[in-house]
C-alpha cells in the first residue's frame, strides 16, 4: 500500500515537473521544474533499490547540472522569456503532439504485448523484487563498475576530461571573428525569422477575432465544433487567449 | 494492487514523450537541453526498472554511464550556447538556420 | 645458421639502400650516396655468394630451396606468397646480376661525377637492382611480374634520367609503351597458368605440367614469349632498345645489356617444363624470331655511327642468339651466353662510356680514331671485349656462341641447318661491325681535330662571303671615281663662267676710269685731291680686273688638267673591280671543284688548306681539348670485366679431362632444367663446326680491317647504306603508320571517349546535380524540423517492432 502511495505521489511530482519544464515561459522556471522532476526520480530510484543512483541523481543532476543551467541562464540574461503563443514553423506543434503521443502509445503497446518477442528476454510485466542477493547496493554497483565495466569507466573519465577541455576552448574569448558567417546572411535570416513570427501572430489574432465574433453571434456550437476539429488549433487558441489575458 | 515494473515503464514512456514534445516545441536551446535531460531521465528510469526486474546490476551501471555522458553533453552544449550568444543578441534554435539549402 | 636462409638478404640489401637514399640521399650528396649504393650492392653480392655456397653444400637433387616470407594475396582459391626460390638457375643469375651490378655502381661513381642528380641516379640503380633480384628470386609468376614491372619502371626512369632534353623523355616513354605490349602477353599467360593449374607458384605448376594439354601449353608458351619479346627486345618489339641509349651509359651497361633485357630469356628458361609440353612449331617460332632478330640487328649495327647505337643493336642481336638457344631447347647455352654476354657487353658499354666521358660526350665514332694512345686502359679492355664478342677463342664469347650454333645444328633437318647458317652469318656480321667499331675508335687516324663536313662547308661559305665583300668594296670605289670625273668636268664649267664674268669686269673698270677722269677735268680746287684719288683707285680696279682674268685662265687650265687624272682613277677602280670579281669567281669555282666529304675522312685529313683561316670557332675549341683517360673508379670495373671476359668461357668448356667433363655450368644448372636438349653430335662434328665459326669470325674481322684501316675493297660508304643506318626504315614505318592510318583509329577512340564515356560520366553528374538541386529545398536549416524527422523515424521504428511482434 505504501509502495502504491509512494509511486503515485512521485509519479505526480515527476509528471507535473516535466510538464512544467516544457510549459514554463521563463527558462529559470523550467530549470526549477526540472529539479522537481529529478527529485521525484530520485525517490523512485530508492523505491527500486537503487540507493546509490538516487544519491547521485540528487548530487549530480540537481546539484551540478541544473545549477550549470541556471548559471548559463543568468549569464545570458534572465529576461529571455519565450513567447509560447507563437509557433513560427507551421504544423510543428501538431506533429510534435502526434509524435509524442504515438511514442507513448507504442511503448505502452510493447509492454502490453508479448515483449519477449521483441527483446527475446523475460517480459517486464512480472512483479518486482527478484532482488539482488546482497543488500548493499553501493558495494554491488562498485564491484560491477570496477571489474566488468572498468574499461568503460576509464573511457568515461577521458570523456569528461575532453568535455572540460572542449568547454574551455568553446567558451574562451577568442580574438577575431567568432563565426565565419557573413553578417548580412545572419541579418537576413533573423529578419526572416521575425517576419515568420509576426505573420503567425497576425494570423492567430485574426482567428481569435473571428472566434470572438462567432461567440458574440451566439453560435457556440459552431465554435466548439471548430475547436474539436483540431486539438492542436484548440490548444494554440487557448494559449493565445491565455497570453492575451 | 501491486506495483510492477510495468508501472515504472509506463511512467518512463510518459516522461519520455513529454520530453520529446518539449524538445520539438520549445525554441530556447537551454530549455531544449532540459528536455533532453528529461528524456535521458526517462530512459534511466526504465534501465533501473528493468535491472530491478531482472536482478541485474548492469541496469544501474548503465544509468551511471548515462549520467556521466549527460553531464559531458550539458557541459559542451552550454559552452556552445555561450559561444553563440556572445555573437548575437537573441538565441533561439530557429535563428541558427545557416545550413538552409 | 643455415646459409640458404640468407636468401632474403639478397634483395634486402638493395631495398635498404634504396630506402636510405630515398630519405637522406640528397643530404649525403656526392660521392657518399654513390658509395652507399655500391655498398648495398656489394652486400647483396656477398649474400648471394653465401647462398651459393649453401647450395653447393647440398646434394644436386636437393638444390631447391624455397623461403616464404609471408602470404601476400590470400583471395579464396587464389593465394600468392612472397617467397624466394633459391635454385641453381636463380642463384647463377643473382651472382652475375649482383657482381656486375657492384662493378657498374663503382663505375657510376666516376661516370656521374658532377651530375646535378647524383644521389637520385643511385636511388634508381638500387631500386632497379632490388626489382631485378625480385624478378629472378620470386617463387611464383606474380612476384616475377612484380619485379618485371619494377625493372620496367626503373628502366623508364633511368632512360629519361636527363629528362630536360625532350628526346630523352621521349625515349623513356617509347621503352615504357613498347614494353606494355609485351606485358599483356605475360599477364594473360599468368591468368592461363592459374586457370589451368590453380596455382602460379613455380614449384607447384611446373611439375604438374608434365603431360598437360598441348594446346594450352602452346598458348602459354607463345604468350610468355610475347612478354619476353618486349622485355628482351626481339623483333618486332625491339625498337625501344636503341632509343634507350639516351640514358647514362652505366644504365645502358647494367639494364640494357647485362641484366634486365635478359629477363625474357630467364622467364622462358624458368618455365622450360611448360615449353617442353608445347607444340614443336611454337619453339620453332622462338628460335626463328631469335635468329631473325640476330641477323636483322647485326645488319643495322654495321651502318651505325653512334658508338652506343652499335652496341645497342649488337645487344639486340646477341639476345636473338639466346632466344635461338631457348627455341632449340639448349637452355644451358642460353644461360651460358647470357652470362658471358653480360661480362663482355657490360665491358663494351662501360668502355664506350669511358670513351664518351673522355671525348666530351661526343658519341660519333667518325670523330674518334687512334684513341688507344690517349686511353690505353680503356682501349685494352675494349679490345678484349671485342675479341670476346667477335668469337675469337679462347675469349668468353666464342664458347657460348659456339654452344648455341651447335645446338641449332644439332636440331637436325633443313630447319636446324638453316638456323645454324643464319646464326653463322650473324656471327660473321658481328665480327665485322665490332671490328669496324674498334678500328674506327681506337685505331687509324686521330680525327678529333678534323673539321667536320659541315664545318668545312661553313668555312667555304665564310670565304665566299669575304670575296663577295671585296667585290662590293671595288664597286663602291669605282662609283666614287666616276663621281669624281663628273665633279671635275663640272668644275671646268664653273671656272669658265668665272673667267667670263671677270672679263666683263674689265670694261666696267675702264668706264669707271673714264668717268673719274672726266670728273677730274671739271674738278674744283676743293675736290681735286679727292677726285685724283678716285682716278687712281679706278685705275687700280682695272689692273685688278686684268689680274683676275689671268687667275681665272689659270683656274680653267687647272680644272681641265684634273679631268684626265679623275678619269685615270676610274680606270684603276674598274680594274680592281674586275680583279675582285675574278677572285670571287675563282673561289666559287674552287668551292664547286672541292669535293667536301660526306662523312669524316677515315684515311686522310680533309683538305681545309684554302679555307683554313675561315674555319668556325668550334674547330679551334675542339683542338684546344685533349681526350683523356678516365679515373680509376671507371677503369677498375673495366679491368675486372676484361678478366671475366677472358676466362668466362671456362664456366662451360666442351672438353673432358681425366674423364671429368668441364661442363660446370651445365652440371650446376641440371636440377633446374629438366628439359635441356642433349647434344647428340659427335666430337668431330663439334670440332668442324667450331672451326667454321672461327673462320666466319676471322673473315668478318679481316674484311673490316681491310675496309676501315687499309682502305682496300669497298668504300665504307658503300657498306653503310642509308637503309641500314635507318634500321630498314622500320621505326619510320611504324611512326608513319601510327601517325597516318593509325591516327584515325585513335581519333575515333578519342571521339568515343569524349562523347560516349565522358557523356555518361557527365550525365551522371548532371543527374546528381539536378536531384541535389531539388532536394536542397527540403533543407530548412531549422534544428527543430530535423528533430521532427528524427522523431518520426523513431516512431516508425517502434511501430515496426510492435507490428512485427503482433504478427
Amino acid at each position: 500500500m505504501v509502495e502504491i502511495i509512494v509511486f503515485a505521489v512521485c509519479a505526480a511530482i515527476v509528471l507535473v515537473g516535466a510538464v512544467g519544464v516544457i510549459a514554463a515561459r521563463n527558462p529559470v522556471h523550467s530549470a526549477l521544474f526540472l529539479i522537481q522532476t529529478l527529485f521525484g526520480m530520485a525517490v523512485l530510484f530508492i523505491s527500486l533499490e537503487a540507493h546509490f543512483l538516487a544519491a547521485v541523481q540528487v548530487v549530480v543532476y540537481a546539484g551540478a547540472i541544473v545549477i550549470l543551467f541556471l548559471f548559463v541562464i543568468m549569464l545570458l540574461g534572465v529576461d529571455q522569456a519565450e513567447d509560447l503563443n507563437i509557433e513560427p514553423i507551421v504544423g510543428q506543434r501538431f506533429i510534435a503532439f502526434i509524435v509524442g503521443a504515438a511514442t507513448f502509445v507504442l511503448m505502452v503497446a510493447t509492454l502490453a504485448g508479448s515483449s519477449d518477442a521483441i527483446t527475446g528476454q523475460r517480459q517486464a510485466t512480472g512483479p518486482l523484487g527478484d532482488e539482488l542477493t546482497d543488500n548493499n547496493n553501493v558495494r554491488e554497483l562498485a564491484e560491477a563498475l570496477f571489474t566488468d565495466y572498468v574499461f568503460a569507466f576509464e573511457a568515461t573519465a577521458i570523456l569528461l576530461t575532453i568535455a572540460v577541455v572542449g568547454a574551455v576552448v568553446l567558451a574562451k574569448r577568442t580574438s577575431g571573428e567568432m563565426l565565419p558567417v557573413p553578417q548580412n546572411t545572419l541579418e537576413i535570416r533573423e529578419a526572416d525569422y521575425q517576419a515568420r513570427v509576426d505573420a503567425r501572430a497576425a494570423e492567430l489574432e485574426a482567428n481569435a477575432a473571428a472566434a470572438a465574433e462567432a461567440g458574440e453571434d451566439g453560435s457556440a456550437e459552431a465554435s466548439s465544433a471548430a475547436a474539436s476539429d483540431d486539438d492542436t488549433a484548440d490548444d494554440e487558441m487557448a494559449d493565445a487567449e491565455g497570453g492575451d489575458a | 494492487m501491486e506495483i510492477t515494473s510495468n508501472w515504472y515503464l509506463i511512467l518512463s514512456a510518459l516522461l519520455f514523450s513529454i520530453g520529446a514534445i518539449g524538445l520539438l516545441i520549445r525554441r530556447n536551446p537551454l530549455v531544449m537541453f532540459m528536455c533532453v535531460e528529461l528524456m535521458l531521465n526517462a530512459v534511466n528510469l526504465s534501465f533501473v526498472a528493468f535491472g530491478d526486474r531482472l536482478g541485474d546490476i548492469a541496469g544501474q551501471v548503465s544509468v551511471f554511464f548515462v549520467l556521466v555522458v549527460a553531464a559531458a553533453e550539458v557541459v559542451v552544449g552550454l559552452a556552445l550556447v555561450v559561444a553563440i550568444s556572445r555573437r548575437r543578441a537573441t538565441t533561439t534554435a530557429d535563428d541558427l538556420s545557416v545550413l538552409r539549402g | 645458421m643455415e646459409l640458404l636462409d640468407l636468401v632474403f638478404l639478397i634483395p634486402a640489401f638493395p631495398l635498404l639502400g634504396f630506402l636510405t637514399l630515398l630519405v637522406i640521399g640528397r643530404s649525403l650528396g656526392e660521392p657518399l650516396a654513390g658509395w652507399l649504393a655500391t655498398g648495398a650492392m656489394a652486400g647483396s653480392f656477398a649474400a648471394t655468394v653465401l647462398v651459393y655456397l649453401g647450395l653447393r653444400a647440398e646434394d644436386a637433387e636437393d638444390r631447391i630451396h624455397t623461403q616464404t616470407l609471408f602470404e601476400w594475396i590470400p583471395a579464396g582459391d587464389f593465394s600468392v606468397d612472397v617467397g624466394f626460390l633459391a635454385d641453381p638457375l636463380s642463384i647463377a643469375m643473382c651472382l652475375f646480376i649482383t657482381g656486375i651490378g657492384t662493378l657498374i655502381h663503382v663505375y657510376s661513381v666516376g661516370y656521374m661525377h658532377g651530375d646535378e642528380y647524383f644521389s637520385k641516379f643511385f636511388l634508381y640503380l638500387n631500386l632497379f637492382a632490388f626489382s631485378m633480384l625480385m624478378l629472378v628470386l620470386g617463387d611464383n609468376l606474380l612476384l616475377t611480374f612484380l619485379g618485371w614491372e619494377g625493372v620496367g619502371a626503373c628502366s623508364y626512369l633511368l632512360i629519361s634520367f636527363w629528362f630536360h632534353d625532350p628526346a630523352n623523355a621521349t625515349a623513356g616513354k617509347k621503352a615504357f609503351v613498347t614494353n606494355r605490349i609485351g606485358d599483356v602477353g605475360f599477364m594473360i599467360a599468368t591468368f592461363l597458368v592459374f586457370f589451368t593449374f590453380g596455382s602460379i607458384t613455380y614449384s607447384e605448376f611446373l611439375p604438374a605440367a608434365a603431360g598437360m594439354n598441348q594446346t594450352t601449353a602452346t598458348a602459354i608458351t607463345l604468350l610468355l614469349f610475347v612478354g619476353a619479346m618486349g622485355k628482351s627486345a626481339q623483333f618486332p618489339l625491339y625498337l625501344w632498345l636503341p632509343d634507350a641509349m639516351a640514358g647514362p651509359t652505366p644504365v645502358s651497361a647494367l639494364i640494357h645489356a647485362a641484366t634486365m633485357v635478359t629477363s625474357g630469356i630467364y622467364l622462358l628458361t624458368r618455365t622450360n617444363g611448360l615449353i617442353y609440353e608445347a607444340a614443336g612449331w611454337s619453339t620453332n617460332i622462338i628460335a626463328w624470331v631469335g635468329v631473325g632478330t640476330a641477323l636483322f640487328a647485326a645488319t643495322i649495327a654495321i651502318a651505325q655511327t653512334d658508338i652506343k647505337k652499335v652496341l645497342a643493336y649488337s645487344t639486340v642481336s646477341q639476345l636473338g642468339y639466346m632466344f635461338l638457344a631457348v627455341g632449340t631447347g639448349a637452355y644451358v647455352a642460353a644461360i651460358f651466353h647470357m652470362i658471358t654476354h653480360a661480362f663482355f657487353k657490360a665491358l663494351l658499354f662501360l668502355g664506350s662510356g669511358s670513351v664518351i666521358h673522355g671525348m666530351h660526350h661526343d658519341q660519333d665514332m667518325r670523330n674518334y680514331g687512334a684513341l688507344r694512345k690517349l686511353m690505353p686502359i680503356t682501349a685494352g679492355t675494349f679490345i678484349i671485349g671485342w675479341l670476346a664478342i667477335a668469337g675469337v677463342p679462347p675469349f668468353a664469347g666464342f664458347w657460348s656462341k659456339d654452344e648455341i650454333l651447335l645446338a641449332a645444328w644439332d636440331l637436325g633437318g633443313v630447319n636446324g641447318k638453316a638456323l645454324w647458317a643464319v646464326g653463322l652469318l650473324t656471327a660473321l656480321l658481328t665480327a665485322f661491325y665490332m671490328t669496324r667499331q674498334v678500328m674506327m675508335t681506337f685505331f687509324g687516324r686521330y680525327r678529333y681535330n678534323d673539321a667536320t663536313p659541315t664545318e668545312i662547308e661553313l668555312a667555304w661559305d665564310n670565304r665566299i662571303a669575304a670575296s663577295q665583300d671585296d667585290v662590293d668594296k671595288a664597286i663602291a670605289a669605282q662609283d666614287a671615281a666616276k663621281e669624281n670625273v663628273e665633279k671635275a668636268t663640272a668644275a671646268i664649267g664653273t671656272a669658265e663662267t668665272n673667267l667670263e664674268m671677270m672679263r666683263n669686269n674689265v670694261p666696267v673698270a675702264e668706264t669707271n676710269v673714264e668717268n673719274a677722269k672726266a670728273a677730274l677735268a671739271e674738278a674744283t680746287d676743293e675736290n681735286r685731291e679727292q677726285l685724283t684719288a678716285q682716278v687712281a683707285a679706278a685705275e687700280n680696279g682695272v689692273i685688278a680686273a686684268q689680274t683676275n682674268i689671268t687667275n681665272g685662265e689659270t683656274a680653267v687650265a687647272a680644272a681641265k688638267d684634273n679631268v684626265p687624272v679623275a678619269e685615270q682613277a676610274v680606270v684603276a677602280a674598274t680594274a680592281t673591280r674586275t680583279e675582285a670579281e675574278g677572285a670571287l669567281a675563282t673561289v666559287q669555282h674552287e668551292r664547286d671543284a672541292t669535293d667536301i666529304p660526306e662523312g669524316a675522312s677515315l684515311f686522310g685529313e680533309p683538305d681545309v688548306g684554302p679555307v683554313e683561316e675561315f674555319l668556325p670557332e668550334s674547330v679551334a675549341e675542339r683542338r684546344e681539348f685533349h681526350p683523356h683517360e678516365s679515373p680509376w673508379t671507371m677503369t677498375m670495373p673495366l679491368g675486372v670485366l676484361a678478366v671475366l671476359s677472358i676466362v668466362g668461357g671456362f664456366l662451360n668448356l666442351p672438353f673432358s679431362w681425366n674423364n671429368k667433363w668441364w661442363h660446370h655450368l651445365e652440371h650446376w644448372l641440371e636440377p633446374a632444367l629438366a628439359h635441356e636438349h642433349k647434344v647428340l653430335a659427335s666430337g668431330n662434328t663439334k670440332f668442324i663446326l667450331a672451326l667454321v665459326a672461327i673462320a666466319a669470325g676471322a673473315i668478318g674481322i679481316a674484311v673490316a680491317y681491310n675496309v676501315y684501316i687499309k682502305g682496300k675493297g669497298p668504300k665504307p660508304s658503300d657498306i653503310e647504306k642509308p637503309v641500314l643506318a635507318n634500321a630498314w626504315f622500320y621505326d619510320l614505318g611504324i611512326s608513319n603508320f601510327m601517325g597516318g592510318p593509325g591516327r584515325k583509329l585513335f581519333d575515333l577512340i578519342t571521339w568515343f571517349d569524349a562523347n560516349i564515356v565522358d557523356g555518361a560520366v557527365n550525365g551522371v553528374g548532371a543527374l546528381v546535380r539536378g536531384v541535389g538541386g531539388s532536394a536542397r529545398r527540403t533543407q530548412t536549416g531549422l534544428v527543430r524540423t530535423y528533430a521532427v524527422g528524427v522523431a518520426i523515424g523513431a516512431v516508425a521504428l517502434i511501430g515496426w517492432f510492435v507490428l512485427r511482434a503482433a504478427l
